[in-house]
């Protein structure tokens, strides 16, 4: 564990969680490692989670090794967290910040401490409390400018090289006069100085002049010819290109400026920078993808393919260059969604008022990190200016692909929060440009201003700690917006395209038609197929879904019909399709606010039958449980490129287990209910579970059966994709039989390039909307889907009065669609398996966990002594299996782990399902008075070529 | 930013008189096939819109002499463009109308504004060509139409010369220049014709502005171009054409509230293709700073 104090936060466990698992997914990326670890007791349990790892490019052996430390924090690596815990010694890095005034501010952090100490730091240095719109960046080894995130340690950010930051402005207001205070001013000015003199922000001869004069009236004060001299002017910068006739012409202005204080000077300066038009636009370089007729104006007729675009990312939307022509513009409203595979980016677009379809836009980008970190800025941005509140990330209850958000305060709560300074106006010493003027010294006075008179009307009396203030005014605006909302939905509806390009300047609400999902690489979709009609409809519903906001949020895996089926409503548009061709899956993934919950439904839910359950139903169940936060378990993952993984799935897991598994729910299983009490109680609850009876799970069989049926004609041929999905059913029963409820639905575009992910119970919806086929496979005990690796995590307690009756469900369903893709390992080390066909190849690896409701919720630090650990390994021919048997006492309760790790090798000749199902089996029959609570799936397939990791 | 102030404000006008060759066929003979245009009917409307922009608007007009030598001199705001202080000197499509710019650039430099050359022929230019009528000025950002006349390449040097501004290129959907079907009415008022193709380009500059205009559709195509102005006594005048070559059309510049509205004939003009705007160019001497 980290020394900071946070160190039981959730958040950061499951930050360590996912950086453990990277770490051993690397290892895992070792062969020769790979080769020694698994008969080894110590590294056992490290390498357990390599199987819910990716592969990505080995690091350094030294971050490795202190990853382990943090390890602990893993489930699958508890045995090992004791013995090393309080072993790890802290590790101070020196950090270098290059701040706006060009000189450096070093300073030394912990090694792991998250992005915003540094960041928080730095503004304290800078006596910044405005900080919002600010942020660090560091240089990859590409060179290229990331931003620091502050939710993410340093260690797993900076990867290479010094140390060395660069303090910028992320968020360039659109008007900077609403900023509250001048020295947020002033470091904007500092910020756009370099921007201008860099040439990132061109101006005209005239705008360069003006802002030179503004400058150096701000730097230098009044122009005064005894004191500063005839050139004074030249030792400054002001344009890429000075020329002797700016300089003149700046002085000019510079002379007619007398008594104009700094901070109005760099009022006057950044009043005019604000209009320039690419004032705040980041830039991306980027191809067109495929034949883009939408996003190029002029109907030329030339192939667009392959042309060389810029992309700018700004408070408004999406601006789409050529060259220095503005060629296209996608205000935040337009867009529905955004999403990165690989090097291409996406964005989804709303259709226009005479279009029928939304169509989706592809972009390629010089390589995988550029994707990612466009879509990121995009994403940041699109929370920051168009959001009130930043959207909850999607880490609660299922998590695929990046869990990145923006999780920042977003520009509408930075004002609030900022219109509550009531410091008085802090002195600072403007520094004269350091970086455009090596050689003059600084010996005229420097430039203090006391800002007191200009903040009185700032000042506000009152004295209240400003989260309080922000939490407030963010609920009630909340309640606003609620309101409004529906208005602002029809409105939208009627509003012309040039309405709709004006709104992303409204800091105001964003309706649920007005909704970006923001998708990444590998993930899941989840979007809903009818959410992407703006129909006036969806305001109500919206409302609805609003209202019951307060209880969670529903994942709703739905096909993204335009994503998904080139033949279909993407028609025209058929770029995303064509450029996804990946091995991979095309997944997005997004968390959406349940919007057919209605007190009805609910009503319908319980008095349901469990037999005759529609998905739909089971969907309100499920939504319901979730946002009871009853025990539902369910994880879908799946592994992102290689680049991208970050051990996220296994974090997920971490997370689930405290935070999302109810501990009521426990308690029902370990007070061995007669099944018609725990039964009834999960009614009460209105569970999920409440529905997951014995029979269920068989009636779900035939169900799915019908529906791979119908998909199955519409199943690509090519398909080399794979999506999956499981939804686990847990189940109390005195009868103490186990019920094993695995579903898994696999989707298959017609031409194979994506594939999304549904949950099976939610798929009624959108399998008719939709024309991607779904492929259904339902596993109970006899019938599993394929697996490549998976992993038992059996837990016993001694506190167990009744194994018998703790029968817990774990599911775990992997479908590979790819079958000569489809490498397993050989070894346990699922990563090295990669291989063979291909020049280069990448393994694609996905991992499932299902995990029962532990009996034991790990949310209690306390690691326990370890009692003994013990490794046996055999091997069958397709399969060896690894068991790892622990015992640990903890508070006076001994327990017994037991890990199974089943690596099942093989191409597609054999039936990983039978394979895994019979692991299981056997795994159960084995242990039978102990209870599965996890079960990891690990699958790793090959992939194409991609860059090296991120 | 600096140049950035609300569309509208002039002091200048510069115009080109109407050669006797007016309407005669040029070189390629194809230009205006059938129509027969009446020169001192020309003339005549000619003095009448410069008699407006100075006395009625109060403008200071320079007229540059006729050139015989060059019958489309008259349209000269197509081989200029200018905002600000600075001038693009065009590159027009037809290669006989490329020695216009000769006279228009020496009063540009009269003028003091900063003349900005397009490149010379073929070399640097890189078959760049850009003509004025095909560039609508909102005084936020350039909307460049794409069409027979200017190519991207044009438009870029125009983003090149004008920094501060967007620039945006749009198709020409409904008539050979974007200011046949276009033209502003006001600092935040696009007036556009309701033909398709108009509309067309109009939904495409909305996509792409980042600001909000109000919409002034007129049913006629030739009523699209006008000439805002607004004037030194800050009041807002508008030459539109007339009743009488519009009529569906006069009542709608009606809806402008406190306008000064100053029916312009263009009959002749129109004939050949162009439009009231395309007879000056507009400028601002008095440019303020903030």
């Amino acid at each position: 564990m980290t020394t900071e104090s946070g160190a039981d936060s959730e958040a950061k466990q499951l930050q360590e969680n996912k950086e453990t698992q990277k770490g051993k997914g690397k290892a895992a990326s070792q062969p020769s490692q790979a080769a020694a670890e698994p008969t080894s007791p110590q590294n056992q349990p490290e390498q357990l989670p390599a199987a819910a790892g990716h592969s990505t490019p080995a690091r350094k052996e030294q971050e490795q090794a202190e990853e382990d430390l943090v390890s602990h924090r893993s489930s699958t690596s508890r045995l090992s967290r004791s013995p090393l815990r309080g072993v790890k010694k802290v590790k101070i890095m020196q950090c270098k910040i290059t701040l706006l005034d060009g000189s450096d501010y070093t300073l030394n952090v912990e090694k792991r401490v998250k992005g915003h100490v540094l960041f928080d730091k730095v503004c304290d240095h800078l006596n910044l409390l405005e900080k919002d719109y600010f942020g660090i960046t560091y240089r990859d080894m590409e060179n290229q400018k990331n931003w620091l995130d502050p939710s993410k340690e340093l260690k797993k950010q900076i990867r290479t090289g010094p140390w060395n930051f660069a303090f910028n402005v992320k968020f360039y207001p659109p008007d900077p006069s609403q900023l509250t205070e001048d020295i947020t001013r002033y470091y904007l000015c500092l910020q756009l100085r370099d921007d201008v003199v860099s040439g990132r922000l061109p101006c005209s001869f005239a705008t360069h002049t003006v802002l030179g004069s503004y400058t150096v009236q701000s730097e230098l004060g009044d122009y005064d010819p005894e004191e500063l001299g005839s050139d004074y002017i030249s030792e400054l910068r002001f344009a890429p290109n000075q020329t002797k006739e700016l300089e003149e012409k700046v002085m000019e202005l510079h002379k007619t400026y007398k008594g104009m204080t700094p901070a109005e000077a760099e009022m006057h300066f950044l009043e005019n920078a604000k209009k320039l038009s690419m004032y705040g636009v980041d830039l991306h370089h980027a191809k067109l993808v495929g034949s883009l007729y939408e996003s190029l104006a002029p109907a030329e007729g030339e192939d667009s393919e392959g042309v060389e675009i810029m992309l700018g990312v700004c408070a408004s939307g999406l601006l789409i260059y050529r060259d220095r022509l503005r060629i296209n513009r996608f205000a935040w409203p337009k867009i529905l969604k955004i999403s990165y595979k690989r090097n291409n980016f996406y964005i989804k677009i709303r259709p226009g008022e005479f279009e029928q379809f939304e169509s989706t836009i592809g972009f390629k980008l010089p390589n995988h990190r550029a994707a990612k970190r466009l879509w990121k800025v995009c994403v940041e941005h699109h929370t920051f200016f168009r959001l009130v509140s930043p959207e909850a990330p999607p880490k609660k209850f299922l998590s695929l692909g990046s869990k990145f958000r923006y999780s920042g305060r977003t520009q509408a709560q930075t004002r609030r929060a900022s219109s509550q300074i009531i410091r008085p106006a802090p002195f600072f010493e403007r520094s004269s440009s350091k970086r455009y003027n090596m050689s003059r010294s600084l010996d005229g006075a420097p430039i203090m201003e006391n800002h007191e008179t200009l903040m009185k009307d700032n000042a506000v009396a009152k004295v209240i700690t400003k989260g309080d203030i922000i939490t407030a005014v963010t609920t009630e605006k909340k309640v606003e917006e609620d309101k409004s909302e529906q208005e602002d939905t029809h409105k939208d509806a009627a509003e012309t395209p040039e309405a709709v390009a004006t709104t992303p300047l409204r800091q105001d609400t964003k309706t649920d038609s007005e909704q970006t999902d923001f998708a990444f690489d590998g993930e899941m979709t989840a979007t809903e197929t009818n959410d992407e009609q703006p129909t006036g409809d969806e305001a109500k519903e919206e409302v609805n879904a609003k209202a019951t906001e307060a209880a969670g949020y529903l994942v709703k895996y739905v096909v993204d019909s335009i994503i998904t089926d080139g033949a279909t409503s993407s028609g025209p548009h058929g770029i995303s399709l064509s450029t996804t061709m990946d091995d991979d899956v095309f997944m997005d993934g997004t968390l959406k606010e349940v919007e057919e919950k209605t007190p009805d439904s609910q009503d319908e839910v319980s008095e349901r039958s469990v037999v005759k359950v529609s998905p739909g139903a089971v969907r309100q169940e499920v939504s319901q449980a979730i946002s009871d936060k009853k025990g539902t378990l369910i994880i879908l993952k799946d592994a992102e490129d290689k680049e991208d993984t970050e051990g996220k799935e296994t974090s997920t897991l971490d997370e689930k287990e405290k935070s999302v598994v109810p501990r009521e729910y426990e308690t029902d299983k370990n007070d061995t209910l007669p099944a018609s009490i725990g039964k009834e109680m999960f009614k009460a609850d209105t569970s999920v579970v409440a529905e997951a009876q014995t029979t269920e799970v068989k009636m779900l069989s035939p169900k799915v059966e019908i529906k791979t049926d119908d998909m199955i004609p519409l199943k690509g041929i090519d398909s080399p994709k794979k999506a999956m999905a499981s939804w686990i059913s847990e189940e109390v029963k005195t009868e103490a039989s186990e019920v094993i409820s695995v579903s898994a639905k696999e989707m298959k575009t017609s031409d194979g390039l994506q594939e999304n992910a549904e949950i099976f119970t939610f798929e009624d919806v959108r399998s008719e909307q939709s024309e991607s086929n779904l492929v259904q496979i339902t596993v109970s005990e006899s019938s599993t889907a394929s697996l490549a690796v998976s992993t038992l995590g059996w837990v016993s307690s001694s506190q167990k009065a009744s194994p018998d009756q703790q029968e817990k469900a774990v599911v775990a369903v992997e479908t590979e669609a790819e079958s000569a893709k489809l490498t397993a390992p050989t070894s346990p080390d699922v990563v090295e398996v990669a291989t063979k066909d291909m020049p280069v190849v990448h393994t694609e690896t996905k991992t499932i966990t299902y995990e029962a409701a532990e009996v034991d919720t790990n949310g209690d630090a306390d690691p326990g002594v370890l009692l003994s650990a013990q490794t046996i390994t055999s091997e069958t021919t397709s399969t060896t299996t690894t068991t790892h048997i622990t015992k640990t006492v903890k508070g006076g309760i001994s327990e017994t782990r037991i890990e199974k790790r089943i690596v099942i090798t093989g191409d597609a000749d054999i039936d990983h399902d039978e394979a895994l199902a019979q692991a299981i089996k056997e795994a159960k029959e084995q242990h039978p008075d102990m209870s599965v609570t996890k079960v990891v799936v690990h699958k790793e397939t090959e992939i194409t070529p991609e860059e090296g990791e991120d | 930013m600096a140049n950035m102030c609300p569309y509208g404000r002039f002091t200048h006008a510069v115009v080109r008189g109407i050669p006797e060759t007016f309407g005669k066929p040029a070189a390629d003979g194809r230009e205006n096939g059938e129509a027969s245009v009446e020169l001192a009917k020309a003339q005549r409307q000619f003095g009448c819109l410069t008699g407006a922009l100075r006395q009625k608007v109060g403008l200071q007009l320079i007229e540059i002499p006729p050139d015989p030598e060059l019958p489309e001199s008259w349209r000269i705001e197509d081989v200029a463009v200018i905002q600000g202080d600075t001038a693009l000197i065009t590159r027009p499509f037809k290669q006989q109308r490329r020695s216009e710019v000769e006279a228009v650039r020496r009063v540009m430099s009269e003028l003091n504004l900063t003349v900005v050359e397009m490149g010379g022929e073929e070399g640097d230019s890189g078959g760049a060509t850009l003509e004025g009528s095909d560039v609508l000025f909102t005084g936020r950002e350039f909307f460049v139409g794409i069409s027979p006349h200017t190519n991207r390449r044009g438009a870029e040097v125009l983003a090149d010369t004008f920094r501060d501004f967007a620039v945006s290129t749009v198709p020409v959907c409904g008539g050979a220049r974007l200011k046949n079907i276009c033209s502003m009415g006001g600092p935040d008022t696009i007036i556009i014709s309701n033909s398709d193709g108009a509309k067309k380009t109009l939904r495409m500059m909305e996509q792409l502005t980042d600001h909000h205009y109000e919409v002034l559709s007129v049913p006629e195509e030739s009523a699209a171009n006008c000439i805002y102005i607004k004037g030194p006594s800050k009041r807002d005048f508008l030459l539109h054409r007339p009743a009488e070559e519009c009529p569906d059309s006069a009542s709608a510049f009606q809806k402008l509230p406190d306008y000064t509205l100053l029916p312009t004939a263009c009959s002749e003009a129109s004939k050949l293709g162009a439009s009231l705007s395309s007879l000056c160019l507009l400028i601002n001497r008095k440019h303020t700073y903030f």
